[in-house]
């Protein structure tokens, strides 16, 4: 039969293995649920993860894609690690474009490196600003931070809705509910002219890389650590549990709204009703699958924009709803966070006689 | 002025009927220690659950159930993960919506656009017809009156009955409830299960009743709302219906001052539950003992059994 063992210490096998495990698991039982759905598996698995890589311009799409969810799940590994629940991110990647949008189309003619730089700069400013919002009234009113972060991503979302209807709206837009296009000093340099392939691309790893070094190697990172692992052992050790709180939603925030205006200059070049198309739960994936390690967030943030490439190749190819994205994340979640079990336990099998014995 | 009055009264208890529904379940699986966020995907599934089985058999009480079957699967998904594997409660429940968003709407891609007549209305002869009275108590759907009586039953069962003292235990001390002979792990998975009947429920209300159709999304972060309203209640079931009418007329006031034409921008009216929400969090929750007194001590802490 079957039994259970606690290891006593965490298994470092199991702790890169069990990511790769889920992922097959995944692959399993996606393919069940298509076969359910009267598709054949192993097509409906090659244009949902294969084909958008070896089309065209596939792997500069992939980048594109996954720049804003590895920024975004680099905050969130880091807020995640103190037991910071920010995952309202949708929230600050709104207002992070809406910040930076608005000095974009309120200074169209700056020149482009006084231009740019702002942009992004309130970009940041503004998602920091709704992640400390948030941390704010988690550490002066003790609310939840789960619930409020999340009802900003409401908030916000109409904020956006009554600008690009109302004040914002370009005239010239035969009505439609966007701004008027970002001017090419706003939108900032691209890494090939004409593409859409971002600085955000450039971007994304080296946010990953400086925020490994932090959470890693200095005693912030050391200090996030201990709080979210062992809350009482930080109150003991002195450490300002509020002051962990506040860093880690003003950086996941201010994060999260740069992801949100690199996205609406680099991708959109305007700004429209939904900017985000669930970024914020997808970047959450990013941040589980990448163990809560900023550097294993840029795989992570890659086969998550995978899937998004994939949902649109499967809707366009197949006729499947691109929801099938929504249904891969919510199942990869769920097993990578199972799969952990194994990172404490060990599954033995033994034989019934075995048992009895002292 | 009194036509005025009715509408309000009827339209808030229509719309806190959802909150309620879903308060009710998740009150009961937070009682027992266990945070499942996944109100939001266990509506959504029940939602086009309700709808799909509805429409295609005709038949709106094979759609309920089907509600709740739907709400119960997923919810033992989330159990199966976070209880017996234990892992992170808060993650396994974010999960579950993302899930449920993702399956709701792939499951209502064949859905989208059809209309649906909704479920019928009580009709008692006199008391139906009794002016204010009759429109506000006597003229609403079968699940309106479910969740009140839900809502008693699960009141009742907490306070009253030796299943709740074992469910407070669970939840306040699941080692000393294990040490007692209780059975820890089922009465939680029972509890979630419940839960997800209840979510799934608020679900079929949504798209058979409240709107009679399917749209992706429809209960725009309800679910979450829910979650919300049970910290407001602090846990309490009587709270929670106070709670359900306060969104239920603020969710009608943002329509209706909508419907008025006045110059407010509509997305500012329509931000307003969700501002509440946020208003109604913060003034619970600085409260801080009040807070720990009714919190469940357990809350969100998996349980692991030593023997």
């Amino acid at each position: 039969m079957l039994k259970v063992e606690a290891r006593g210490s965490e298994s470092r096998f199991w702790r890169y293995a069990s990511p790769v495990l889920a992922l097959l698991l995944t692959g399993v039982t996606t393919s069940l649920i298509f076969l359910a759905m009267g598709r054949p598996p192993a097509t409906t698995v090659y244009t949902f993860l294969i084909q958008p890589l070896i089309q065209q311009d596939g792997m500069s799409a992939l980048a594109v894609k996954a720049a804003p969810l590895i920024i975004m799940g680099v905050g969130l590994s880091l807020a995640y690690r103190a037991n910071v629940w920010n995952i309202g991110t949708d929230g600050q990647f709104n207002l992070g474009a809406i910040c930076g949008g608005g000095i974009a189309l309120a200074l169209p003619d700056l020149p482009m490196i006084l231009l740019f730089p702002a942009v992004l700069l309130a970009g940041l400013i503004g998602g920091a600003a709704n992640g400390g919002l948030v941390a704010w009234l988690r550490i002066r009113f003790n609310a939840n931070e789960i619930l409020t972060s999340l009802m900003f991503a409401y908030i916000t979302n109409y904020l956006l809705i009554w600008l690009v209807t109302g004040p914002w709206r370009d005239p010239m837009g035969f009505g439609f509910p966007q701004t008027a296009m970002f001017s090419d000093s706003a939108a900032g340099p691209r890494l090939i002219a004409d593409t859409n392939l971002h600085l955000g691309i450039v971007l994304a790893p080296l946010v990953a890389v400086g925020l490994w070094f932090m959470l890693e190697k200095s005693l912030l990172g050391f200090q996030f650590r201990v709080l979210g692992q062992a809350t009482r052992a930080a109150r003991f050790a002195g450490f300002r549990e509020h002051r962990l709180v506040w860093i880690a939603m003003l950086i996941s925030g201010g994060l999260a709204g740069l992801a949100g205006i690199l996205e609406a200059t680099g991708t959109l070049n305007q700004l429209t009703t939904t900017l985000s198309p669930g970024y914020g739960f997808t970047a959450i994936i990013v941040a589980f699958l990448g163990r809560l390690n900023p550097l294993g967030c840029i795989p992570a943030g890659l086969l998550l924009a995978l899937t998004y490439l994939g949902g649109d190749a499967a809707q366009i190819r197949l006729g499947l709803p691109n929801a099938v994205t929504g249904i891969f994340q919510g199942i990869l979640l769920f097993y990578l966070l199972g799969c952990d079990f194994l990172l404490l336990n060990r599954i033995t099998w033994r034989a019934a006689a075995a048992r009895g014995v002292p | 002025m009194t036509e005025v009055l009715v509408a309000f009264l009827v339209s808030t208890i229509v719309a806190s009927t959802p909150l309620l529904l879903a308060a009710t379940g998740e009150l009961v699986v937070e009682r027992v220690g266990v945070l499942n966020l996944g109100v939001e995907g266990m509506m959504l599934a029940g939602a086009i659950a309700a709808f799909a089985v509805a429409h295609l058999t005709a038949t709106s009480t094979l759609g309920i159930l089907a509600a709740i079957a739907a709400g119960v699967l997923l919810a033992l998904i989330f159990a199966v993960v976070a209880l017996t594997l234990q892992a992170n409660q808060t993650a396994t429940g974010l999960a579950l919506t993302i899930f449920g968003r993702g399956f709701s709407a792939l499951l209502g891609a064949g859905f989208v656009g059809i209309p649906a007549s909704p479920l019928p209305k009580l009709r008692l002869p006199v008391l139906s017809d009794l002016p204010v009275l009759g429109p506000v108590l006597f003229s609403h759907d079968v699940l309106v009156y479910l969740a009140l009586l839900l809502l008693c039953l699960v009141a009742w069962c907490i306070r009253r009955t030796h299943l709740g003292l074992i469910m407070r235990a669970v939840g306040d001390s699941h080692d000393a409830a294990h040490a007692l002979g209780y059975k820890v792990l089922a009465i939680r998975y029972a509890a979630v299960a419940f839960g997800g009947a209840l979510a799934g429920l608020a679900g079929a209300y949504m798209s058979l009743s409240y709107t009679p159709m399917w749209a992706q999304d429809m209960t725009a972060g309800r679910g979450w709302v829910a979650l919300a309203l049970v910290t407001f209640a602090a846990w309490r079931p009587f709270w929670l219906l106070i709670g359900a009418w306060f969104f239920g007329a603020l969710m009608y006031l943002s329509l209706y001052v909508q419907a008025l034409g006045l110059s407010i921008p509509s997305p500012f009216l329509s931000a307003v539950p969700y501002i509440g929400t946020v208003v109604v969090l913060v003034l619970i929750s600085r409260d801080r003992r009040r807070i720990r007194l009714h919190r469940p001590a357990m809350l969100g802490r998996p349980f692991q059994s030593r023997t």
